[in-house]
């Protein structure tokens, strides 16, 4: 097949500018082929060149005593753990696919993620993710669709991660209008590695032989980054062939022949094949290595025949691998790989001259400087609009409601109901590390290979981010944070995922500017360096922009295994201790979203000093045996988290609590969503000594009630609110079953 | 006592297998590679669970032709007691050493879950430890759990007492209820009929220390190593 001729209609069709063109004339010294462009398209797209993003993100803080591995330098940052081990961990998108094909979307997310954790040589032991829908129930515009697109990804997602053995142990799902048509799939992936395991994707060693290892290329996902890097239309059904088609059990010998690989030494760099597949992994070894590399496309492993170049080059199949093997260890390839029945096959060689040379039919079908592909895409500095700062909610226009009503409400919002229905279709247990699974403020989670207690938490706020990006970036940093001290843990580190509309558009670009700001700001308050993450911008659908998602994955340490702690309460006449201060108004709440339908306000900033002082104080009083639960109150506030302790545990248990009046509305009191609190139960023998712990250290708290009895008591203002347990739990642990699950159980009695 | 511990492509319970004997019953368990034909000299064969052959074609339907099952038959027939989880049961079932089938599961997600079971039939080699009507708590993790078998084979499995394990509730109350996926008369483990095969969809492995939820799964292993344990104590 001829490939087409180059005109300023196929130049714009792969979404390069006639600016970026002349760039590309003036690396080359001459006109790009067809195969060029398409070289220069993906690795020049957002997806690829970060090309938008990349003055922000160079905010956030990366070095810390604990790095290995710095953010940029590899597929993932490596963190040390101690004793020798480290770990490597990083969150990714994949919600453009998923918006398209939602099962094979999300399935080859999981693969995404998973590969680049091992291409780091470490075992990955565990996954997490972040989602967001469009609204599920019954009677919501484009529910059928919105279902459809949950129950496709988290289907997929349990495909991969199921199939492969790797447990699932915790995230978050909201749902929101916004996110109609443009669901978020974030996934995030921890491994675990010796210090001098952690292997490299430079192609070092002049003359050592390329392998390719893994599954055979074919036409499926063609071109994915630049698909990535576009908004959603009407049309982007037609980018079907865009999305790839995932195989876990390949993954899954592929990790395993990879690990025993790297483990046999003759390994000099390893790369995955991931977004534009072989090009990118081509040209970013050879970056790396500040060497060339010369590769034979006719050796390729193919999946079906008459592949053009092009084709070969920008073909997405999942489940491949690129490997730089010490010359005259070729044999330990070979072993390995057909041990494990996968293919592979010699396809090139590193060379000394910088360039990316790639051969076909005999011939050089392209020939560009490799450095140019990954470090001279252009860099755009985008115009922010102008911020306004929202209008504080004036209460008096929010009118007051049966609060009665209103927390079971709540908790059956899909938002805030119990995520059992997606947990339980994933394999959370395998690896037996899972001591807090789903479903908890953080997960915990031994890695059977060091020992090492580790926690981890991902968290984002769309609705905070639209109203105050500032806010919302610092948010989301704040409360994984306190998610892990309230498992007892120690922040490490952490991954962001910056998901956004189009750069492009100045009102766009503000809010991914100040969310960034806000989340280096927090992490530098809070002493956890960023190892890595993704971006994904153009989330836009027909109807407009995505909410703003900044999401973050925190990685925590916990030093004893006394010390982990859990959400719920823990049995009969224990104290509940408010910690953290009381403040006013709805702004921003996820009452005044899902009760009045609004959007509104200024929502209470997080005061990054005083969280510190909280952070540390709890976990202290952890370590010293004081707390025998806790519970950040977060979405939903002070009421639902308080149920949600009650209802969380293997049994329910009842609290009795009593809020002073302090001329305060009752739905304020309940539902207000200050940051910086959390919800402690304690024995009454640490009565005395928790109120000098906290007061001593400058923390605010205040013992509110006792656990026990089958309901959840709030006396306020002399007025007396009980919700029977039953009632809360049936609201809150079905309502996602209920809307998703057609089927009819359970099956006559045989 | 010596363990083999099967490793299929896409077996992913055979490191959690290896670690829980070695790590909680300080006993010697080896992996032995799928397309090894002999399995000889072990005490014990556990047949983990996973996604052999990426479950393709039908869950256990490949991984019955591998070499190391041909040597599995031989050993199961000598008496040698044969232990398969999750898939392994799967792939006994489809290797023909366990009647009957596991099919998709009756509500068709993939679950994951804590689910009791009620000890049946303590005279297995398996179960000795236990005695019968005890309910333990045990995780399943399983697409494809339901167990299906014609009238005349669940007959014969009911008549000679091959049931282990059922389906319960907390209080050993066995109902549609407490039937996590469908399984005919709530049947989650069976044995064949000498007694030294055992085929369980829940993952007695994963219930070995408190701090995962639940210790009950030891007494699995406790009734295999019966003399053996109380000798190393």
């Amino acid at each position: 097949m001829k490939d087409p001729a180059i005109t300023p209609e196929v130049i714009a069709k792969h979404g390069i500018t006639p600016e970026e063109y002349e760039r590309i004339r003036g690396i080359l010294g001459r006109d790009p082929n067809f195969t060029e462009l398409g070289i220069f398209s993906v690795m020049w797209s957002e997806h690829c060149s970060y090309k938008n993003s990349k003055p922000e993100l160079k905010k956030f803080p990366v070095a810390g005593e604990r790095i290995l591995v710095k953010a940029g330098e590899e597929n993932a940052g490596v963190l040390d753990v101690g004793d020798g081990w480290a770990v490597a961990f990083k969150i990714e998108s994949h919600n453009h696919p998923s918006a398209v094909e939602p099962f094979q979307g999300a399935a080859t997310g999981v693969g995404g993620i998973i590969r680049d954790i091992f291409t780091m040589g470490a075992r990955p032991v565990f996954l997490l993710d972040s989602l967001r829908f469009g609204p599920i129930e019954k009677d919501a515009p484009g529910s059928a669709t919105n279902r459809h697109l949950l129950s496709g990804v988290v289907s997929g997602i349990a495909h991969y991660g199921n199939c492969i053995g790797l447990p699932t142990v915790g995230g978050e799902t909201w749902f929101d209008e916004t996110y109609a048509g443009n669901p978020l799939v974030n996934v995030f992936c921890l491994g675990v590695l010796r210090h001098e395991e952690i292997a490299r994707g430079a192609a070092k060693g002049i003359g050592n032989p390329v392998f390719y290892v893994g599954a055979e290329t074919g036409r499926d996902g063609l071109a994915g980054a630049a698909f990535a890097s576009r908004e959603l239309t009407e049309e982007s059904k037609e980018d079907r062939p865009a999305v790839q088609v995932g195989d876990p059990f390949r993954e899954k010998l592929l990790l395993e022949a990879c690990l025993e690989l790297l483990a046999s030494g003759c390994v000099a760099g390893i790369q995955d094949m991931g977004a534009a597949g072989l090009t990118c992994s081509t040209c970013e070894t050879a970056s790396r290595g500040s060497s060339g590399i010369d590769v034979d496309l006719d050796l390729v492993p193919k999946r079906e025949d008459g592949m053009t170049p092009y084709e070969i080059l920008l073909s997405e199949s999942q489940e491949r691998m690129l490997v730089i093997v010490n010359k005259g260890q070729e044999d330990s390839v070979r072993q390995i790989f057909e041990k494990w029945d996968l293919p592979y096959a010699q396809i090139g060689k590193v060379t000394d001259d910088g360039i990316m040379r790639i051969r076909a039919g005999g011939e050089v079908v392209a020939e560009i400087p490799a450095s140019s592909l990954t470090d001279q895409a252009p860099i755009y500095h985008r115009e922010a609009a102008e911020w306004t700062p929202p209008a504080p909610l004036d209460i008096a226009s929010v009118p007051e409601t049966d609060l009665q009503a209103a927390l079971p409400r709540l908790l059956a919002h899909p938002t805030l109901a119990r995520k059992r229905w997606i947990w339980e279709q994933y394999d959370h247990m395998v690896r037996n590390g899972s001591v807090v699974g789903p479903g908890s403020d953080a997960a915990v989670f031994i890695a059977r290979e060091c020992g090492k207690l580790l926690a981890a938490s991902v968290d984002g706020n769309g609705l905070i981010t639209r109203l105050d990006p500032r806010e919302g970036g610092r948010r989301c940093v704040a409360e994984a944070a306190r998610n892990l001290a309230c498992s007892g843990a120690v922040p490490l580190g952490a991954t962001d995922n910056l998901n956004f509309g189009n750069p492009q558009k100045p009102e766009i670009f503000r809010q991914l500017r100040d969310a960034v700001e806000g989340m280096a700001e927090a992490c530098r308050a809070i002493g956890t360096p960023v190892t890595g993450g993704n971006v994904s911008l153009y989330n836009e659908n027909p109807s407009g922009p995505i909410d703003p998602t900044p999401v973050v994955a925190m990685v925590g340490l916990i030093e004893d295994e006394s010390h982990i702690t859990g959400q719920s309460f823990r049995g009969a006449g224990d104290d509940i201790w408010l910690l953290g201060e009381r403040e006013a108004g709805l702004d921003g709440s996820q009452f005044l979203l899902i009760v009045h339908g609004r959007k509104e306000g200024r929502p209470p900033q997080t005061d990054l000093a005083g969280e510190i002082v909280l952070q540390d104080a709890l976990r202290q009083a952890i370590r010293d045996g004081l707390i025998r639960s806790a519970h950040d109150c977060a979405e939903g506030g002070l009421a639902v988290a308080l149920a949600e302790s009650c209802l969380s545990g293997d049994t329910l248990v009842g609290a009795e609590v009593e809020l002073p009046a302090d001329g305060l509305r009752a739905d304020e009191t309940f539902f207000h969503e200050a940051p910086g609190r959390i919800i402690v139960s304690s024995d009454p023998k640490n009565r005395d000594a928790l109120a000098k712990y906290f007061s001593g250290r400058g923390v605010a708290a205040r013992r509110i009630g006792t656990t026990g009895g089958d309901a959840l008591s709030l006396k306020l203002h002399g007025a007396d609110i009980s919700w029977p347990l039953t009632t809360l739990h049936a609201a809150w642990d079905r309502s996602l079953g209920d809307l998703m699950d057609t089927v009819a159980e359970p099956l006559a009695a045989h | 006592m010596r363990f083999a511990v099967l490793r299929f492509p896409g077996s992913n319970c055979d490191q959690d297998c290896l670690r829980t004997l070695q790590d909680n019953f300080g006993q010697t368990a080896e992996p032995v590679w799928h397309k090894q034909s002999a399995v000889s000299g072990f005490d014990v064969i556990i047949v983990p669970g996973g996604f052999s052959y990426g479950d393709y074609l039908r869950c256990g339907a490949i991984a019955r032709y591998s070499p190391v099952m041909r040597a599995v038959a031989v050993e199961a027939k000598r008496g040698t007691p044969v232990l398969g989880i999750c898939n392994g049961f799967q792939i006994l079932c489809e290797a023909g050493l366990l009647p009957g089938a596991l099919v998709r599961n009756r509500g068709l997600h993939f679950i994951c879950r804590q689910v009791h079971l009620r000890l049946e039939n303590n005279s297995s080699p398996f179960t000795c430890a236990g005695r019968v009507g005890q309910v333990l708590r045990v995780p399943v993790a399983h697409g494809e759990g339901c167990y299906y078998a014609d009238e005349e084979t669940l007959h014969r499995l009911e008549d000679a007492n091959r049931i282990a394990f059922r389906y319960c509730d907390a209080d050993g109350d066995i109902s549609p209820q407490s039937n996590p996926n469908g399984s005919l008369h709530n049947i989650a483990g069976i044995l064949n009929e000498k007694g030294n095969v055992l085929g369980m969809m829940p993952h007695p492995e994963r219930a070995c220390e408190e701090r995962l939820g639940s210790s009950d799964g030891r007494l699995v292993f406790e009734s295999l190593l019966g003399p053996a344990l109380a000798a190393t104590r």
